[in-house]
């Protein structure tokens, strides 16, 4: 684990990365439903290459926080800012293209489509060609589609799927639609990834073997995480530092080792024996 | 002010009908296309009783809405139930096949022209200064008015309204609650269709004419009447209703008669573009 | 699936598939102009390519939007006034040969289609699968009584209104509408199979998803759109130079529903499905004219049941590939740089 060291704004990343700009700041982000302060203050900061975490118990907004990071939600109030950008506003779509790729708590993949056609879509702006150059079906066509085809084999091997491509994306047991669509959400090029309950329906050597590849991603694109989970092995086991939500506000910040002996964390927590 | 007077008095029929529209959307989310045509049914019944088994107007009357009630049910038995659980889009083109199978069913069986319908009332004209209000008018109004007060104690205090109501919130919880889905379902259907069913005979009141496609035009126009108002509230219908019949009626007191029907599909795209949810309606939001 | 014999360079496949396509074409039409196919024969078949043209468009719209547009009779409708007035103004002037000058009309009645539906899009795609549904509706009726009545506003004849528009050059020939018809196929088919195909199938699939992959959905929506209502203008103009005389009656809602129940039948999302279909219910009638009067009947409850029974219509969404084929015929590969989907049915 790494150490966590204060940045000049605020918040703390962790030392590695103290040299770059933090790729995602929240600033005062908060959101109403009618008269319903779903979440409220939520300010976080995330180190270039940190693995986060966003922890809480049922009900306590992480999702939202991922809907209104995403824009999927409108915020009431506060600010987004990615990298170097103040992403507040931008459309779900901006947002992806931006750098901040997810995936989804109820696994939203292209049910119809193929494995490989899934992370295709991913890569649909990394392939260069127009309308005309598939109309006419030029070389940049060929040579797109190729490419395309191609990195997306690349990409599914960091799970191992690679011989998966040509299969039905909706047919696929559960732990794998999960993998696959982290790494459709990869294929964006994101600077930070966030993952919505990674590790939902997976048994204990699938939860080990997740673990071990979120790092890998992270070690092989140099990219930054956020994840949502309730499995509390990933969670201290991977992360480097952790936000606890409660009731749309966060309640502790800090390293795992900060956040286990927390008597706030463990009073909100309280029977939670996820291990 | 004539114009007026008509405008409201098309507007209870569209009313009349939107109701029935707004009702089964509430409940199953389907924009039931071949609402309209029930009218249509209803006022050949009412022909048929009349002319074809000399039944005096009562009777034809009560046949109709009767006849419009059962077909409304049949209808949501037969096509609608086995649909429930298929994409929203299939249960659209169903609807919109039963709308075409009863406007050529009733072509071939009663040919394209008009039927004329006789009489089913004889209401004498009200002097209200310079202006005469012509009995149809205001009997229609009246009806209208005493079926939509009607249906809304039904829907506020009995048990069936309640159900109804509960289903459209959340269907998963009505039914955990003990309300069978069916009968509610079945019985909205009723409802809306008995509605119709009274408002075709309202409309042969005014246009005593039968004809195959008479509720194509007034089933859509009712139905841009429902989005109006919101689709899936019951006032909102009532107040979309008059609405678009007075849109109409001042459309053609302005000179722009033919102009009458494109001036409906332009308050539907405004209403579509402005709010799609209508006047009273409400928003659905998508979990994500 | 990878086949281990030999490929062959792309070009000459290319020129081989150009060959065959026009030695096709010329020999049909030189068939069906020796006068072998009876002219009424001629006529349905000239009419079945209008109606698989119509259907392709609405296929698109429909199978792989996943949309449903109810108002698409109203392209038809823009196209082929576009196209008539267009034709009969300028084979008015000296010297200009119809049949040369018909390309442009059709061109011209596409265009204008595409881009009323450009327009109509802009509210139109805001709003989800019901509401579109009645809002293309409501464009279409509205553009059948503008084409109604405008003769009153313009205050000179232009589109005669009821009175109909006659003396259209009868330009539609079978050489015109193969070609069209093939070209509405292939481009459809081309822009399907590719990176854009893939983004309007997956807006179709999961928006929320492909939105955050980073997909425009407003502009792929906007571009199916238009481009299905380019297409049914191309056939609108195709339908007006085969009849010679129009009027706005023959565009209305039950002219959508038919085009819709065409594709529905074949298979929302098939564009094999769309062609038979059309071929069928085009053909079907003409077959069975004794029974006319039950015709709409029939395609109600047809309809009604094909939803209830078989939702997916009579082919699904498979979709037939061409290189496929023709490598299985010539026992080569075919096309292998896009995932191809071999003949699955989807329920």
């Amino acid at each position: 684990m790494s150490k966590l060291v204060p940045v000049p704004s605020r918040g703390m990343v962790p030392e590695r990365d103290v040299e770059s700009p933090p790729v995602l700041e929240t600033i005062h982000l908060g959101v109403d439903f009618g008269g319903l302060v779903a979440v409220d203050k939520f300010n976080i900061v995330i180190g270039k290459t940190e693995i986060s975490g966003l922890i809480g118990p049922n009900g306590a907004g992480k999702t939202t926080v991922f809907n209104l990071l995403t824009n999927v939600y409108k915020p009431t109030r506060g600010t987004v800012i990615l990298g170097d950008k103040d992403i507040s506003g931008m459309s779900t779509r901006q947002v992806c293209r931006a750098g901040m790729a997810r995936t989804f708590q109820n696994i939203r993949l292209f049910k119809d489509m193929t494995v490989a056609e899934n992370v295709m879509v991913g890569l649909h702006h990394d392939i260069k060609y127009h309308t005309p150059g598939a109309v006419f079906r030029l070389p940049s066509f060929w040579r797109g589609e190729k490419y395309a085809k191609n990195k997306a084999l690349e990409m599914l091997s960091i799970f191992n799927m690679q011989d998966m491509g040509d299969l039905k994306a909706g047919g696929l047991p559960y732990g794998a639609q999960r993998r696959l669509e982290i790494v459709r959400a990869l294929a964006t090029k994101p600077m930070i990834l966030l993952l919505d309950e990674p590790a939902a329906g997976m048994n204990p050597s699938e939860t080990a073997e997740l673990m071990e590849n979120i790092v890998k991603i992270r070690d092989t694109y140099q990219i930054a995480i956020l994840l949502i989970e309730h499995d509390m092995k990933l969670v201290m086991g991977i992360c480097e530092g952790i936000a606890v939500l409660n009731y749309g506000r966060i309640i502790a910040k800090g390293t795992p080792a900060e956040i286990a002996s927390n008597p706030l964390v463990i009073e909100a927590y309280l029977g939670k024996k996820e291990a | 002010m004539e114009q007026t007077l008509n405008g409201i008095q098309t507007g209870s029929v569209y009313a009349l009908v939107a109701l029935g529209y707004s009702m089964v959307y509430g409940i199953i989310l389907l924009l039931n296309f071949a609402h309209g045509d029930i009218i249509m049914v209803g006022a050949y019944t009412a022909w048929f009783f009349m002319t074809n088994l000399g039944q005096s107007p009562i009777v034809a009357v009560v046949a109709a809405v009767i006849a419009c009630t059962l077909l409304g049910i049949t209808i949501e038995k037969v096509a609608y139930t086995p649909l429930r659980k298929a994409p929203r889009l299939s249960l659209l083109i169903t609807a919109i096949g039963i709308s075409f199978l009863l406007q050529n069913l009733a072509q071939l069986i009663f040919g394209a022209g008009a039927k004329p319908v006789p009489k089913i009332v004889e209401v004498k004209s009200l002097n209200l200064g310079s202006v005469s209000v012509s009995g149809n008018a205001i009997l229609t109004i009246v009806v209208s008015v005493i079926s939509m007060l009607l249906l809304t104690i039904l829907i506020k205090k009995s048990k069936m309204g309640k159900a109804m109501r509960a289903v459209s919130e959340d269907t998963e919880a009505a039914q955990l609650m003990g309300i069978s889905l069916n009968k509610t379902i079945s019985f909205t259907f009723a409802v809306g269709s008995a509605l119709a069913g009274i408002g075709s005979v309202l409309y042969c009141a005014a246009y005593p004419q039968a004809s195959p496609t008479m509720g194509g035009m007034l089933g859509l126009k009712a139905f841009v009447a429902a989005v109006l108002g919101g689709i899936g509230s019951v006032p909102g219908a009532v107040i979309g209703g008059f609405a678009i019949g007075l849109a109409e009626a001042w459309a053609s007191a302005l000179g722009l008669s033919v102009w009458k029907d494109a001036v409906v599909f332009a308050i539907l795209i405004l209403v579509l573009v402005i709010k799609p949810t209508g006047l009273l309606g409400r928003n659905l939001q998508e979990k994500v | 699936m990878k086949k281990t014999a030999k490929k062959l360079p792309m070009w000459l496949r290319y020129l081989i598939n150009t060959v065959l396509f026009v030695a096709l074409l010329l020999s049909s039409t030189a068939f069906i102009n020796s006068g072998s196919v009876s002219p009424y024969h001629t006529k349905v078949i000239i009419l079945c390519g209008i109606n698989m043209i119509l259907a392709l468009a609405l296929n698109l719209a429909t199978g792989y939007l996943g949309q449903l547009p109810l108002g698409h009779a109203g392209f038809m409708a823009l196209g082929a006034y576009s196209s008539a007035i267009f034709m009969r103004y300028i084979t008015a002037m000296p010297g200009v040969s119809a049949s040369a000058i018909f390309p442009l009309g059709v061109l011209l009645g596409g265009v204008i289609a595409a881009f009323i539906g450009f327009l109509i899009g802009i509210p139109a795609l805001r709003l989800k699968g019901d509401y579109l549904a009645i809002i293309t509706l409501g464009f279409g009726e509205i553009i059948r009584v503008v084409l109604l009545n405008i003769d009153d506003v313009l205050g000179f004849k232009f589109t005669y209104g009821a009175a109909s528009l006659k003396n259209i050059p009868k330009t539609t020939n079978f050489f015109n509408t193969f070609l069209c018809v093939s070209l509405t196929a292939y481009i459809i088919h081309t822009v399907m199979k590719s990176r854009h195909g893939r983004a309007i199938l997956a807006i179709r699939d999961n928006e929320i998803a492909a939105e955050a992959c980073g997909i425009n959905t407003v502009y792929y929506k906007t571009f199916g759109f238009t481009l299905s209502a380019f297409f049914t203008g191309v056939a609108g103009a195709l339908y007006a130079g085969y009849l010679g005389v129009i009027s706005p009656g023959a565009f209305g809602f039950m002219k959508s529903i038919e085009i819709l129940v065409t594709v529905v039948l074949g298979g929302m999302g098939s564009m094999l499905g769309s062609i038979i279909s059309a071929t069928v219910l085009t053909a079907l009638p003409e077959v069975l004219r004794a029974f006319s009067q039950y015709r709409m009947i029939a395609y109600s409850l047809l309809l009604i049941i094909v939803m209830i029974f078989k939702p997916s219509g009579l082919m699904g969404n498979y979709d037939f590939s061409l290189s496929t084929l023709l490598g299985k015929l010539g026992g080569r590969t075919g096309k292998s740089a896009v995932p191809e989907k071999e003949g699955e049915d989807n329920e």
